[in-house]
C-alpha cells in the first residue's frame, strides 16, 4: 500500500466543475479505475463514472489522466508518478454530463449517417462468400475498435475547432475504411467522405493514432488511404490535365 | 408524478447479443420496437466474449453436424437440458452465424476462404466461429451497426426497475434515465427480457457491473418461473493477480491453442482426473493432446479441454492441496509451445492478441515467455427465466426472455461458445414470436397507480439519506457470502447459513440510503440493484440446497455423486404466498430420435 492523492473532476450544480482532492491508499497492481471506484465506495458515493469490462474491451472508461486521453481501466498506478497528485477529468471534447461522464451521443448519430454495409451477391449457392485471410487482415484491424472515442477527444478538429457538424472524426474514418475495404462491400462512400464527412479537415497530425488503445493505425491505414481515394476521384484528372498543359 | 410514456409493440430490455438480435427480427417483422439498456449501445457484456460462437458449420472438420453439436450440448449439460432448445440451437446456429457475415461480420478465415472454427472444451470438433479472441466485440458491433438502420428506438443508459402487468399479461415497464435520474414509463404489447447474467452476486467474477440478475428478478416479481438457478458456471481460468483484476477472464482459447495447466510441482494435473464418460475422447498423453490442438483429426483432445465445471474443480483441488501458484491459482502455460513451433511468440500474439495485451498491461507479464496464474471465476448462470423452447415466452403471457437470462439450453453446465450462438438463435426467435404476439393482441393498459408505486419505492433510498446503510458495503457483504458459502464446492449447512445471512442483508438493503442529486448517482443505482441481487442469490441458494446431488456446475461435498432421482427434474423457483418457493418440475420425456442421436455419439 502506498498513499496517493487524486484530483478528480466534479461537476457543480450550476454546470461548472472543479477538481476535488481525495487522499487514498493504492495497492499493488491497481489501475486508475480501481482508485476511482475506491473513492466512490468510501468517500463520494455519487461520483459518476462509466465502465463495464475493466479489461480494455468495451471502451466505456475513457477519461483524461494527467491531461492525456486514456482508458482508466488500462492505466496502471505504477506507471504514474505518485509524488504528484494524479488528475482525472472527463473527455473535454464532449459536453459534460456529470463528473467523469460526458455526452457522447453525437458519435452514435454520426454513425447512422454513414452508408451502411452493402454486400455483393453471395459467392456460393448456400448464401456464403469466400474471402482469404490476407484480404481481411486490414479490415479486422479496423474492427478492433472499441468505440472509446478517445481519438475523437484528442482530434483538434473536434476538440479545438468544434467542427461537429462537418467532420466525423477519426473513429468514423476508421469505420468508413472498414466498410470501404471490406472485400464484400459494393457501396461507394467516396462522395460522402469528401462532401459531408469532412475528411479534408484532417491534416494528419496523428494524435488520434497515438491515443488509440487498440493500436489501430488510424492515420496510416485508414485516413490516408481514404484521402487517396478522394484525391484520385476528384482531383486526379485535374492534376493530370495540369501536367499535360505544363509539360 | 408525471413521466414521459413511450409506447411500442415490442419492448426489449437489454442490448447485448440477445436483445439486439431480437430487435432486428422484430423490426423486420414490421412492428415498432423500443430497446432499453443500462450502458451505452455496444458496451453490453456480450462485447467481452472472447473465444467464439459454436455452430456446426463443419468447415474445419466435415464430420461435424447438428447431431454431434446437440449430443455435445446435452452431455455437457448432464442431460437436464431442455432438449428441444438444445435441438433448435444445434440446428439453427449455422444459419444464424452465416447471416452475420451478410451484415458485415468479418470472421477469421480457413485456407479455402470460409469462416474458420476453433476447438473448445466439450465440443467434439472445431466448432467455434471466431475473430481472434474478440468474438463478442465482432458480434455486438455487427448487430449494433445493423440495428441502427432499422428504425429501432434505443434508450441508452436507462435501467428498468419493475415490470407492470395488465390482467396477468405483460404490459409495460418503469425505468429511470441514469443520466438525469428521471423516470420514464414504457407501454408495450410484448416485452422481451435480454438482461444477461448474475455474476455480480459473487465477489470473484468475470462479469461487469451490469450482471446483477435484473431480468431474472424482474420476471420473478411479476410471477414468472425461474429454473436451474443452482447451476452457476465457474470458469476455470480467471486472472488471480494483481488483486484488482482478480476474476477477469482468461479465454478458454488459450487452452484451445495448446495452453496447458500445471501445479506448483510442474505436474500437468489434468491428466490425473478424467471422468469416465469423457475417457474415450480424451488424449492419452501430452503429445496426442498437442496434435489435437494443431488440428490433427486422428488425435483426441487434451484434458485441459474437458468441461468447465470439471476443470474448475480440479484447479480448486490443487490449490486447496497446497499445490497452487504463489497468488492462489495454478499455472496456465502457453509459452511452452515454443518447443513445438518456430515463431511461437508471433503465433501466440496473432491467435490471442487481447490476452497478450491484457496480461502485458494489467499484470506486467509476457504470456509468450512466462506462464499465467489462473483460478476459477464466476462466469455464467445456466439458470434463468423458464421459457417455451420454440417461442421463448415465459409463463407470463406476453413476457419473453432470451440469452443468458433465459434458461434451458445449457442444463447443468454450458459449453464454451454455446452462449453467443444461443443469443442469436433464441434472440431471433424471441423477436419473431414477440412480434407475432404483439400483432395478435390489443394494447395492454399500464396503470398509473402501479407506476407511481414502483417510483415511490425506487426513491426511498433518498429519503433515508446518507445516514442509511452504505449500499456498496451491503453489496460487498452479499458477494462475499455467496462466494464463500454458495460457491464452487457446496454443502447444506453452509448454504443454510447463507440463506439466513441473506435475510439479514435484505433488512440492511431495505435501510440503504443515499444523498445528493438523482443525476448519474452510482450509489443510488447500487442501492436499487441490491433488490435484484438478493433475489437471484436466494434463488441460487435455495435451489442448490434442494438439489441433493452433484451435477455439472453444481457440486455438493455432502452429495458428491449424481443421483438418478434428480436426472429427470429441474428445480423451479416462483414467488409464493410465504416468499420464494422451490419445487421440482419434471423434464418432458425426450423423443426416441433424439435419444438415438445421443447414443450414436457416445462412442
Ligand atoms: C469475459 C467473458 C468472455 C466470454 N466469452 C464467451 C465466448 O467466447 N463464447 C460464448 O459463447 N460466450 C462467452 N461468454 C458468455 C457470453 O458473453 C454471455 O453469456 C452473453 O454475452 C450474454 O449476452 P446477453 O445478450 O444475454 O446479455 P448481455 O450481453 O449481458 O446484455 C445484457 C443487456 O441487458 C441490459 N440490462 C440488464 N439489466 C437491465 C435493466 N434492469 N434495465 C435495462 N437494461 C438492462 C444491459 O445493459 C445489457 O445491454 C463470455 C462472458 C464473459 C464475461
Ligand atoms: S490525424 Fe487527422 S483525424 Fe487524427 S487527430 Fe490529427 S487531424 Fe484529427
Ligand atoms: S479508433 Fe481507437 S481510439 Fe478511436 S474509438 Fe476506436 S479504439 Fe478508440
Ligand atoms: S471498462 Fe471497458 S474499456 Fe475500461
Amino acid at each position: 500500500m502506498s498513499a496517493a492523492t487524486f484530483k478528480i473532476w466534479r461537476t457543480l450544480p450550476g454546470g461548472d466543475g472543479t477538481f476535488q482532492t481525495f487522499h487514498t491508499e493504492v495497492a499493488d497492481g491497481m489501475v486508475v479505475l480501481d482508485v476511482v471506484h475506491k473513492v466512490q465506495a468510501e468517500q463520494a458515493p455519487d461520483l459518476a463514472v462509466r465502465w463495464n469490462c475493466k479489461a480494455g474491451k468495451c471502451g466505456s472508461c475513457s477519461a483524461e489522466i494527467n491531461g492525456t486521453p486514456r482508458l482508466m481501466c488500462m492505466t496502471r498506478m505504477d506507471e504514474l508518478n505518485l509524488w504528484e497528485p494524479v488528475t482525472v477529468e472527463p473527455m473535454r471534447a464532449f459536453p459534460p454530463i456529470k463528473d467523469l461522464v460526458t455526452d457522447v451521443s453525437w458519435n452514435f448519430r454520426v454513425k447512422k449517417g454513414i452508408t451502411k454495409f452493402t454486400p455483393r451477391t453471395p459467392d456460393a449457392p448456400d448464401g456464403t462468400w469466400r474471402m482469404a485471410q490476407r484480404d481481411v487482415d486490414r479490415v479486422q484491424e479496423f474492427r478492433k475498435c472499441i468505440e472509446c472515442f478517445l481519438c475523437q477527444d484528442v482530434c483538434h478538429v473536434l476538440r479545438d475547432h468544434g467542427k461537429f457538424d462537418e467532420f466525423i472524426g477519426p473513429r468514423f474514418f476508421v469505420y468508413t475504411a472498414n466498410l470501404e475495404m471490406n472485400p464484400l462491400d459494393t457501396a461507394d462512400r467516396v462522395p460522402e467522405l469528401k462532401h459531408d464527412k469532412g475528411i479534408g479537415y484532417c491534416n494528419i497530425t496523428k494524435c488520434c493514432t497515438t491515443v488509440c488503445p487498440e493500436h489501430i493505425h488510424i492515420t496510416d491505414n485508414a485516413i490516408i488511404p481514404l484521402k487517396e481515394r478522394v484525391v484520385s476521384r476528384y482531383y486526379d484528372p485535374i492534376t493530370r490535365l495540369l501536367r499535360v498543359f505544363t509539360s | 408524478m408525471a413521466h414521459d410514456t413511450y409506447t411500442y409493440d415490442v419492448l426489449i430490455i437489454g442490448a447485448g447479443g440477445a436483445g439486439l438480435r431480437a430487435a432486428i427480427e422484430a423490426a423486420n417483422a414490421g412492428v415498432s420496437v423500443g430497446l432499453i439498456c443500462k450502458s451505452l449501445l455496444g458496451k453490453a457484456h456480450t462485447v467481452m466474449a472472447e473465444g467464439g460462437m459454436a455452430a456446426a458449420l463443419s468447415h474445419n472438420d466435415d464430420r461435424d453436424n447438428w447431431k454431434v453439436h446437440f449430443a455435445d450440448t446435452m452431455r455437457g449439460g448432464q442431460y437436464v437440458n431442455n432438449w428441444r432448445m438444445a435441438e433448435i440451437h444445434a440446428k439453427e446456429a449455422p444459419d444464424r452465424v452465416r447471416e452475420l457475415e451478410a451484415w458485415g461480420a468479418v470472421f477469421d478465415r480457413t485456407p479455402d476462404g470460409r469462416i474458420n472454427q476453433r476447438n473448445f472444451g466439450g465440443h467434439r470438433y472445431p466448432r467455434l466461429a471466431h475473430v481472434g479472441d474478440r468474438t463478442g466485440l465482432e458480434l455486438i458491433r455487427t448487430l449494433q451497426d445493423h440495428t441502427i438502420h432499422l428504425g429501432v428506438t434505443v434508450h441508452m443508459e436507462h435501467t428498468v426497475v419493475d415490470l407492470v402487468l395488465d390482467g396477468g399479461r405483460a404490459a409495460g415497464a418503469l425505468a429511470y434515465d441514469r443520466q438525469s435520474g428521471r423516470f420514464h414509463a414504457f407501454a408495450a404489447k410484448a416485452i422481451i427480457l435480454a438482461t444477461g447474467g448474475i455474476g455480480r452476486a459473487y465477489s470473484v467474477t468475470s462479469n461487469s457491473w451490469e450482471g446483477t440478475g435484473d431480468g431474472h428478478a424482474l420476471a420473478y416479481r411479476v410471477g414468472a418461473e425461474l429454473i436451474d438457478m443452482e447451476f452457476v458456471q465457474f470458469h476455470p481460468t480467471g486472472m488471480v493477480w494483481p488483486p484488482s483484476v482478480k476474476g477477469i477472464l482468461v479465454t478458454e482459447g488459450v487452452r484451445g491453442e495448446g495452453g496447458i495447466l500445471k501445479n506448483s510441482d510442474g505436474r500437468r494435473f489434468m491428466f490425473d482426473d478424467i471422468p469416465d464418460n469423457y475417457k474415450p475422447q480424451t488424449a492419452s498423453d501430452a503429445e496426442e493432446g498437442w496434435r489435437y490442438t494443431q488440428g490433427d483429426k486422428s488425435a483426441r483432445r487434451p484434458p485441459e479441454l474437458l468441461t468447465r465445471d470439471h476443470v474448475a474443480r480440479c484447479i480448486n483441488r490443487e490449490v486447496k492441496a497446497g499445490r497452487g501458484s504463489p497468488h492462489g491459482g495454478v499455472f496456465l502455460d502457453i509459452a511452452w509451445i515454443k518447443e513445438k513451433l518456430p515463431n511461437a511468440a508471433e503465433h501466440i500474439k496473432r491467435k490471442l492478441p487481447s490476452m497478450y495485451h491484457q496480461f502485458m498491461q494489467l499484470a506486467n507479464l509476457d504470456i509468450t515467455k512466462e506462464p499465467m496464474e489462473v483460478g476459477p471465476t464466476t462466469h455464467y448462470v445456466m439458470g434463468g427465466v423458464r421459457v417455451d423452447a420454440d417461442s421463448q415466452m415465459s409463463t407470463v403471457p406476453g413476457l419473453f426472455a432470451a440469452g443468458e437470462c433465459a434458461s434451458g439450453i445449457n442444463g447443468a453446465n454450458r459449453l464454451g461458445g454455446n452462449s453467443l450462438s444461443d443469443l442469436i438463435v433464441f434472440g431471433k426467435r424471441a423477436g419473431e414470436y414477440a412480434a407475432e404476439y404483439a400483432r395478435k393482441n390489443p394494447a395492454a393498459r399500464v396503470s398509473d397507480e402501479a407506476l407511481a408505486r414502483v417510483e415511490r419505492t425506487a426513491l426511498e433510498p433518498f429519503e433515508r439519506g446518507a445516514s442509511g446503510e452504505n449500499p456498496y458495503m451491503v453489496q460487498k457483504d452479499l458477494q462475499q457470502v455467496m462466494q464463500a458459502l454458495v460457491g464452487i464446492v457446496r454443502q447444506e449447512s453452509e448454504m443454510r447459513e447463507a440463506v439466513q445471512t441473506l435475510q439479514q442483508l435484505k433488512a440492511r438493503a431495505a435501510r440503504a440510503g443515499v444523498s445528493g442529486g438523482r443525476d448519474y448517482h452510482a450509489g443510488w443505482h447500487t442501492a436499487l440493484d441490491l433488490r435484484n441481487l438478493l433475489t437471484v442469490s436466494e434463488a441460487i441458494a435455495l435451489s442448490a440446497i434442494e438439489r441433493r446431488e452433484s451435477r455439472g456446475g453444481h457440486f455438493r461435498e455432502d452429495y458428491p455423486d449424481k443421483a438418478a432421482e434428480f436426472s429427470t427434474i429441474n428445480m423451479m423457483v416462483k414467488e409464493g404466498a410465504g416468499g420464494m418457493q422451490v419445487t421440482r418440475v419434471p423434464i418432458p420425456p425426450i423423443p426416441d430420435e433424439l435419444t438415438q442421436v445421443i447414443e450414436e455419439q457416445k462412442s
